[in-house]
């Protein structure tokens, strides 16, 4: 550890004051970074100097600051997240960065993700996605006992594989497509592989699907690049699982 | 028809039809092969036999190659145009972690192969661009139509050599990610079987590439004759 | 005043059935006539809006995220107790309802945590119906750990994102409901005022976070589900985001704030690293199943790589201290020991806040495999935000503030003295006495939400005509105009010091006077230092941009007045209650390092109304009994 050194970097940074407006790139400075420093603490440091300096500071989201809540979103040098194997950029530490680096950030790019300001963007489509079948439809109350259903370990940690995704959206950002399969496909896995979401498989690959296109997602070519992108290592096996149940839906 | 609208039903028709046509791809390969003799005949035989099939079948096999050809295009563009529209702007660095050139070039290799399917059926199937040499006005000795030589009389020359050659790398390039992504597309695939099948599928097209190649190459160089 | 909880009388485990059955039902037909406001979409808010929707109440549900998915609940790792009983090793409702009543040192309610224990089992069907992923065994059934110290196995766990899944099976529930159009959610919505009119609540003022506009929002009943208020110490292992500020408001606006001294501090989390740092990681407490903790026996050692420091050179002090529950000792002591240490001069790493917990050990005697396939995502955590290997070096650890046991007071029914105002989750201050239990937070957001007041605020809207109030009520045009004067007044000081920078101001008052440990003196230090701050704040803060637009500083600069006037009150609070329990330790009170509780004079609920600004608010008080759980001193020696 030496947190007597400390870094200087220069950040290009996407600025945009809201949806119309067309928005660009300021040039900043951050001095006295440690390699302690998150790559969010970061920012905070950047902003409070344009605050005393009278301007207007960052703004992006965020909120629990330790990968999970999926909050977090800015695509760093091209790569979401800034491209560190399951990593989001609230846990992106400045030991991934040399002293007089540059730095470009932006917003997620995606039709279905419109910028609200700077790199904060609207991401209620995926919301949309999951209102479209992401569920089973229980009610509250009256409903069997927990162990009624068996799901054996190997069937239960996939399921739990896939149910990791967080829905920050890196995948769609990342995807030059600007597809949301990576998430849609992860989430009807999950239901898909466990008994509870038989009932209502095909009927939920069906509209999620037709969720994906409305709300303006692009197609998928396999690129792969949403899983790279993805902080919690979602696979694309995922993908081809909700292929498959899409499929099985058109028979069905 | 959500096979028809939705954006993974779209997809699944196309894997079918691009995977119906590597399968051509491989059958008329082994028909090519022909030529370096192991049917009594050789090429010139296979091809009498081809046209002495009925002739609906015919015509309904060309037909029926036409149609898939037809949906694999009109939807890889289709779905290529709406999928440009996906990011409407660019980063300002790009920073590609696992996409390939073969697979973001997939409209460009496809459309060479348009272009130069077009100018293989020109070529040897309608036979018009050199009338000299056509094998059907050529019968050989046998009386089966003489194909190798208007093959060799093709590919002696340098240029168009080059464009079969030309052809095959553009089509290596589309297959290597075309055939693991045919298995991606109508989920026949995991995480275990992934990178055997992306592998499998590289090879393949390798083996097409070595073996379409072959023709014209042995021909230029003067070893088939 | 003597405040009345409200709770059934009679045997314990008739309590909740007798008190179902007496409560009023709301026709079905009049249902979608009432319209019911749910603040937050957490664990409580969520697993809420979505069962009153479905109810066929007209439900409106509003979080500050720019989804419901992310309310912070999100970030609990370890599990959530039922129980079920499954290992077969002694659990019941009986025990569960024992051990919360014992490990919140006898200052929680009985009936409530009865409540909370009986219905603890349908909430694992509840979650398991949603395809909540919980672990399972290889033929197929529920998988249990033993967690916090608890003595029987009855913790259900989905990995290390408990309460991520929980959160998105709520999620999933309420995603339903909103297609359906039973809920009608506004995300990106600050609650910035409660709307009384003529004493009852009837309504919300919001801020739009995107478009900046003031909203007001009208129902006949407002469901307050806002989470914790740990963030008044600005390093905790809460998001960024959390704020008192909801209930703050409904404070103001007459609620009684219940035990607001009693705070959790969690053992285990990654140490500060830096003045910059913003928020405090935590790291699951399993991890003490399998790490021995321990700080150096000489300070001169402390500076040294652990690894050369001899097995004799250590002092493993909650084993020494502790004997029969060793590094397993409940939260509140192992923080504590782990602060005597570093005040000792004994802690390790920067600043000296640290102690090591070792897993040398059980590398050596399980192999390092299986601690990896245990905790390996723990482990990964730790690398990524220290650098340092735990596998091949100790993790170096630090006590940090973690869960706020206090909260608005609401009686049995979970309604606030403010009629049509409801609270759940960790909102409120119900079920968990002084201190909690691990794995119960999630338990109780759950239970509040699904199986609590879908019965009981049927009993409180079978009262009230539905409709009365609208957004027209000049009511609401008044906090309307409040909070933009309010906001107008932030805007305009322009001083020299950032909102961050009070903050981290007070939350060093607040860590240093009254965190861990507290004395008279520390407290009434932060009584003069914090109204001194406040008044610092309202002349010198800066916060630039206007209110008519997406404005970060804008945000946290209303969270954080909110605090500075939070913050006197639980150190009031602190200081009133004269003996130490559970999460509430006074250095007066203690007998060698054992909390003191004081039951003669300290048996209730301290519930404070608000009595004007600047003013000394006024005490309230529940009388706590125990019938059935019989009144004895916690110890865990
Ligand atoms: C790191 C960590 C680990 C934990 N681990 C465990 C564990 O293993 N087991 C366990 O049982 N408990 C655990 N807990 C505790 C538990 O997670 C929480 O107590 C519980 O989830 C709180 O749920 P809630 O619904 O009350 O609040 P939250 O989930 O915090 O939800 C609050 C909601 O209110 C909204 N909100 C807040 N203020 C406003 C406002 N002014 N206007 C509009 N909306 C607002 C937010 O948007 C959010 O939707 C842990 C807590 C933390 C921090
Ligand atoms: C005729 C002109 C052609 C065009 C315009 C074309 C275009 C495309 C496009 C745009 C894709 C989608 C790429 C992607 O999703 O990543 C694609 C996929 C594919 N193509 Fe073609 N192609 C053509 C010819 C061929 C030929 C001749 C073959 C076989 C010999 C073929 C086999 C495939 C396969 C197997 C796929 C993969 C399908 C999938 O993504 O699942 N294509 N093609
Ligand atoms: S799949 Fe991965 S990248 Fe996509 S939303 Fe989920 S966590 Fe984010
Ligand atoms: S801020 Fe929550 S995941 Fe990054």
């Amino acid at each position: 550890m030496s947190d007597h050194k400390t870094m200087t970097l220069t950040l290009i940074v996407w600025r945009q004051k809201n949806a119309s407006d067309p928005g660009k790139f300021e040039t900043y400075t951050a001095k006295n970074i440690t390699e302690h420093h998150s790559f969010l603490e970061m920012l905070d440091c950047v902003n409070e100097d344009l605050i005393h300096t009278g301007k207007d500071p960052i703004v992006f989201d965020h909120d629990c600051r330790e990968g999970i809540c999926g909050m977090c979103s800015q695509v760093i040098n091209g790569a979401p997240h800034g491209g560190q194997d399951r990593t989001t950029v609230c846990q992106l530490h400045m030991r991934k960065f040399k002293d007089g680096d540059t730095i470009y950030i932006e917003p997620w790019r995606a039709r279905a993700f419109p910028i609200i300001r700077d790199l904060i963007v609207d991401r209620s489509a995926l919301d949309k996605i999951i209102q479209a079948g992401g569920y089973t439809s229980c009610h509250t109350g009256g409903v069997a006992d927990g162990n009624a259903i068996l799901i054996p370990k190997p069937v239960a940690d996939e399921a739990m594989d896939a149910a990791e995704c967080v829905g920050c959206g890196a995948c769609v950002a990342g995807c030059p497509n600007g597809a949301a399969m990576l998430f849609t496909g992860a989430k009807i896995s999950q239901l898909a592989l466990l008994p509870q979401g038989q009932a209502e498989a095909s009927a939920r690959v069906r509209n999620m699907s037709d969720a994906m296109t409305e709300c303006g997602f692009g197609n998928c070519t396999n690129h792969y690049e949403c899983m790279a992108a993805c902080p919690k290592g979602i696979n694309v096996k995922f993908i081809a699982r909700m292929n498959r149940e899409f499929l099985k839906a058109q028979f069905a | 028809m959500q096979l028809l609208k939705s954006s993974i039903g779209r997809k699944i028709l196309m894997a079918i039809t691009g995977q119906a046509m590597v399968l051509f791809a491989v059958i008329h390969l082994l028909g090519n092969s022909s030529i370096f003799g192991w049917l009594p005949g050789g090429i010139n035989a296979y091809a009498h036999h081809l046209h002495s099939l009925p002739a609906p079948v015919i015509i309904g096999f060309r037909l029926g190659l036409l149609v898939f050809v037809c949906v694999h295009v009109w939807f890889g563009i289709q779905l290529t145009i709406e999928n440009r529209g996906g990011r409407p702007q660019q980063y300002a660095v790009k920073t590609l972690q696992k996409a390939t050139f073969a697979s973001e070039n997939m409209i460009w290799t496809g459309g060479l192969l348009v272009a130069f399917i077009l100018y293989h059926l020109l070529h040897f199937t309608f036979q018009v661009v050199s009338p000299e040499t056509a094998a059907l006005s050529h019968p050989d000795s046998l009386g089966n139509p003489n194909v190798l030589g208007m093959v060799v009389a093709a590919f002696q020359n340098m240029f168009v050599t080059l464009i079969y050659a030309g052809a095959m790398v553009v089509l290596f390039l589309h297959l290597s990610h075309g055939i693991q992504s045919f298995f991606q597309t109508l989920g026949w695939s995991n995480d275990r079987v992934q990178p055997f099948i992306t592998k499998a599928g590289t090879l393949v097209a390798l083996g097409l590439f070595l073996g379409y190649a072959a023709v014209p190459l042995t021909i230029l160089l003067r070893i088939l004759k | 005043m003597i405040l009345d909880g409200k709770c059934p009388t009679g045997p314990i485990e008739k309590t909740w059935d007798k008190h179902r059955f007496d409560l009023k039902l709301v026709n079905p037909a009049n249902k979608r006539k009432y319209n019911v406001i749910v603040v937050g979409t957490g664990l409580a808010g969520g697993a809420a809006a979505a069962s009153l929707g479905e109810l066929g109440y007209n439900v409106q549900a509003f979080c500050y995220q720019d989804s419901p998915r992310r309310a912070h609940s999100i970030a609990a790792q370890g599990g959530i107790n039922a129980a079920k009983n499954y290992p077969n090793d002694g659990d019941s409702i009986y025990r569960l309802f024992y051990d919360t009543i014992k490990g919140g040192d006898f200052r929680a309610r009985e009936a409530d945590v009865w409540r909370l224990a009986q219905v603890s089992n349908n909430i694992i069907d509840q979650c398991v119906a949603q395809g909540v992923p919980f672990a399972r065994d290889y033929a197929g059934y529920l998988d249990n750990r033993s967690f916090g110290g608890a003595q029987v196995s009855r913790t259900f766990f989905a990995r290390g994102q408990t309460g991520q899944q929980l959160l998105l099976g709520a999620y999933s529930a309420l995603s339903r409901q909103i297609k359906l159009g039973t809920v009608k959610m506004y995300e990106r919505r600050e609650m910035l005022d409660l709307v009384v009119v003529d004493g009852v609540a009837k309504g919300i003022t919001c801020r739009n976070l995107v478009s900046g506009q003031l909203e007001s929002y009208a129902a006949d009943a407002v469901c307050l589900c806002t989470g914790g208020f740990v963030n008044v110490f600005y390093l905790s292992t809460n998001a960024m985001g959390c704020s008192v500020t909801a209930n703050w408001k409904a404070h103001r606006k007459g609620a009684y704030f219940a035990n607001p001294c009693y705070t959790q501090i969690h053992p285990t989390c990654i140490p500060q690293a830096g003045d910059y740092q913003s928020k405090l990681t935590l790291m699951s407490e399993s991890l003490r199943n399998d790490g021995r903790v321990w700080v150096p026996k000489k300070k001169e050692d402390c500076g040294k790589h652990p690894n050369e420091i001899p097995e004799d050179a250590r002092d493993y002090y909650l084993e020494r201290k502790y004997p029969s529950f060793g590094n397993l000792a409940p939260r509140d002591i192992a923080s504590r020991a782990a602060k005597e240490q570093c005040d000792d001069g004994r802690g390790v790493g920067p600043g000296g806040r640290g102690v090591y917990l070792d897993f040398a050990d059980s590398i050596k005697r399980l192999g390092e495999d299986t601690i990896r396939e245990r905790y390996g995502n723990l482990f990964e955590m730790y690398e990524k935000i220290t650098d340092e290997n735990g596998y091949k070096r100790p993790m170096r650890m630090y006590p940090a503030p973690h869960y706020a046991m206090g909260g608005l007071w609401v009686d049995y029914n979970l309604m606030s003295n403010i009629p049509g105002l409801f609270v759940l989750g960790e909102a409120n201050f119900s079920v968990h006495g002084a201190n909690r239990l691990g794995a119960s937070a999630l338990m109780q957001g759950l239970a509040d939400g699904y199986f609590v007041i879908p019965y009981t605020i049927g009993g409180y809207l079978a009262t009230v005509k539905p409709g009365q109030a609208k957004a027209d009520h000049p009511e609401f045009k008044k906090c309307e105009d409040d909070v933009k004067s309010y906001n107008d007044k932030l805007l305009s000081i322009n001083g020299k010091k950032t909102v961050f920078e009070f903050m981290r101001e007070l939350g060093g008052l607040m860590w240093e006077n009254c965190g861990m440990a507290r004395t008279k003196e520390s407290l009434e230090i932060n009584l003069k230092k914090i109204p001194a701050l406040r008044e610092e704040f309202w002349k010198n803060v800066k916060v630039s941009g206007s209110g008519a637009e997406l404005n970060q500083q804008l945000e946290n600069a209303g969270r954080t007045a909110d605090f500075l006037e939070f913050g006197e009150l639980l150190c009031r609070d602190a200081l009133h209650r004269n003996e130490s329990c559970g999460g509430h330790f006074r250095v007066e009170y203690q007998d060698e390092g054992e909390a003191q509780r004081d039951d003669v004079n300290y048996c209730y609920v301290g519930a404070w109304e608000f009595k004007g600004d600047n003013k000394v608010p006024e005490l309230h008080k529940e009388p706590l009994t125990f019938e059935n759980v019989h009144l004895a001193v916690r110890s865990y020696k």
